[in-house]
């Protein structure tokens, strides 16, 4: 295909085979059909939200903004789905890294026990929040258990609050985070800890020495991805917490602003705020990670 | 500083605190894994019960609440409507993405950066920033409320899925098999059919297998563009959950134990297909 161009020579204003010069041929065609998507079903939207935004249904340009700003009911969810997604993301997290190391030599029960702890990403949020409204509730079986062994005497409530959405992000969170962080972990050359343990390194002086920096730039990705999911979740917040107050997430105010109130405009003006809110702590998680060691993690891998 | 023994048999000795933290740590995940099964118990039993009040369980069992979920929410029309937009979106991801990850994979060409940041960025952006805007412009060009809207929409994230997971697994298939085969004299329909097909299948299995998880779970993005007529598993189950009270609890349950069996069913096909631990990187033993 390129030398047909080049024996052309026909596009005004370039030199022959400038197509080859800068690497596009016949293959490198492929990614135009899923750019082409991408395009249409993604920028192209989020342009037309962006500038959908600007053109409040009364009023100046900005006022969606200032409203947003301005009114308690909607600035104040920034803080709210900050408060539960940022737990709910570093308990993932935090709780998938330790797990991950442990299982990070392949073995028969690897496999097992990676099987056990993906099978709750089938669950999703809302049969969580059904299942955690019976378990959890004062009739559940968690309230009966804790009250048989007299930890407790009457039950506590811990549904239809800020506890029980956390519990569901955690539970349907969980998986996704493990699963990304056992594959950094194994992705690490297990030579690297064994010469370590040669110069007699512990397991736990092996983890921070080696394995902490080298998957500092896995952990980084693995919270931004795990964020985005527990930051856009509302049926949990709905079906699990009190929607109207401690639990109200932004994207359960965009929601409302949109199918609810009909204000097209506004919701975009909601949805981008969320978009920056999200762009701001990737931002964020990502110039922390910059702090530690970059390169490859192989080491004899090539 | 812990000291590290070598015993006669040549194996490493954990210390004690090692093996107090690999017991902490064992329990922690036992306790994680018993409540989670607790909760998907007290849904499954409640779907099976009769009355179940102020007890460990229910007064009897029966499965009628199966029978009235499946009248009650149109279970037959819903299932139909998952099926179409679950196949649609597996296959056409698979058709746009795994293209564009052959290209990726092989060519080094101007504006791969800018091409990698674009199929990354709709996995970055949360659903409703881009599912509001792209839900009202599908409502404008009356594609809102319809399966083809709903199929458009979870392709959004599934597409840069296909192609981020698929990338890393053609990189490792080595290019001289594609070349000799070039010099046998294969066409490039002939390289396709006889070297790419194979080697490919099993990445191609792994990603449609998890692009088929995902998008049965995919609640947002359905939500935002399904109509009436276009509703899938999730969104009615949520729809239920959401005027509960007006139903019986157990009917919602049963709906719920639908839901989940079939989308365990796929993630245990799934396991059985892919080692999830390659999913981002290979394992080197």
């Amino acid at each position: 295909m390129s030398s047909l161009v080049a024996s052309g020579g026909a596009v005004a204003g370039s030199k022959p085979g400038w197509r080859a010069s800068l690497g596009w041929d016949g293959t490198t065609l492929l990614v135009l059909p899923a750019v082409l998507f991408v395009l249409a079903f993604f920028v192209f939207p989020c342009i037309y939200g962006l500038i959908l935004s600007f053109m409040p249904l009364k009023g100046e340009t900005f006022d969606n903004y200032i409203r947003f700003f301005s009114e308690n009911r909607f600035y104040s969810t920034i803080w709210k789905t900050l408060l539960i997604a940022l737990p709910a993301t570093l308990a993932n997290v935090f709780l998938a890294l330790p797990i991950a190391f442990a299982l990070r030599k392949t073995s028969k029960y690897q496999r097992v026990v990676t099987a056990i702890l993906v099978v709750p990403i089938t669950l999703g949020t809302v049969l969580v929040a059904q299942g955690l409204l019976g378990y959890l509730g004062p009739n559940g079986w968690f309230m009966r258990f804790l009250m048989t062994i007299h930890v407790i005497d009457e039950p506590f409530r811990m549904t239809h609050n800020y506890i029980g959405v956390l519990l569901s992000l955690i539970i349907t969170g969980f998986p996704f985070s493990f699963l990304l962080t056992l594959s950094y972990v194994t992705g690490i050359d297990p030579m690297l800890a064994k010469a370590a343990a040669t110069l007699g390194a512990s397991p736990w002086t092996q983890f921070k020495q080696i394995y902490l920096p080298l998957l500092a730039p896995g952990l980084a990705m693995g919270f931004c991805l795990a964020f985005v999911q527990s930051f856009a979740v509302f049926p949990s917040a709905v079906l699990l917490g009190e929607p109207a107050g401690t639990t109200r997430v932004m994207a359960l105010a965009v929601y409302q602003l949109a199918y609810e109130d009909y204000n097209a405009p506004m919701a975009a003006a909601g949805a981008m705020v969320m978009g920056a809110v999200q762009l701001i702590v990737v931002a964020c998680v990502l110039g922390l990670r910059g702090m530690f060691y970059r390169g490859p993690v192989g080491g004899t891998k090539g | 500083m812990t000291t590290v023994t070598l015993t006669r048999s040549g194996e490493f000795r954990a210390p004690f605190w090692n093996r107090v933290w690999s017991v902490m740590l064992w329990s922690l995940v036992w306790l994680f894994v018993l409540n989670v099964m607790a909760v998907v118990a007290s849904v499954a039993v409640d779907s099976f019960g009769t009355r179940w009040f102020g007890t460990w369980l229910p007064e009897a069992f029966t499965t009628k609440w199966y029978f009235s979920a499946w009248d009650e929410f149109q279970l037959d029309d819903v299932l139909i409507v998952t099926v179409k937009v679950v196949a649609s979106v597996v296959l056409i991801s698979v058709l746009l993405g795994v293209p564009a990850a052959y290209a990726l994979a092989r060519r080094e060409f101007a504006g791969k950066r800018t091409v990698l940041l674009l199929l990354v960025l709709p996995v970055l952006v949360p659903t409703i920033t881009y599912g509001v805007p792209l839900a009202t412009l599908l409502y404008r060009v009356d594609l809102g409320g319809t399966l083809a809207g709903v199929i458009c929409a979870n392709l959004v994230p599934t597409v840069p899925f296909v192609v981020l997971v698929m990338t890393p697994f053609i990189e490792q298939i080595d290019q001289r098999l594609e070349s000799a085969a070039r010099v046998c004299g294969a066409g490039t329909w002939g390289v396709f059919r006889y070297v790419l097909v194979p080697l490919l299948a099993p990445g191609i299995m792994a990603a449609s297998l998890l692009v088929l998880v995902r998008s049965i779970g995919m609640f947002e993005l359905t939500f935002l563009t399904a109509g009436p007529d276009s509703q899938t598993l999730v969104v009615s189950l949520y729809a239920a959950a959401f005027s509960a009270g007006i139903r019986a609890n157990q009917s919602l349950d049963a709906l719920a134990v639908v839901y989940m069996v079939s989308s365990l069913f796929w993630l245990i096909i799934a396991l059985r297909f892919v080692n999830p631990v390659q999913l981002v990187a290979r394992v080197k033993d």
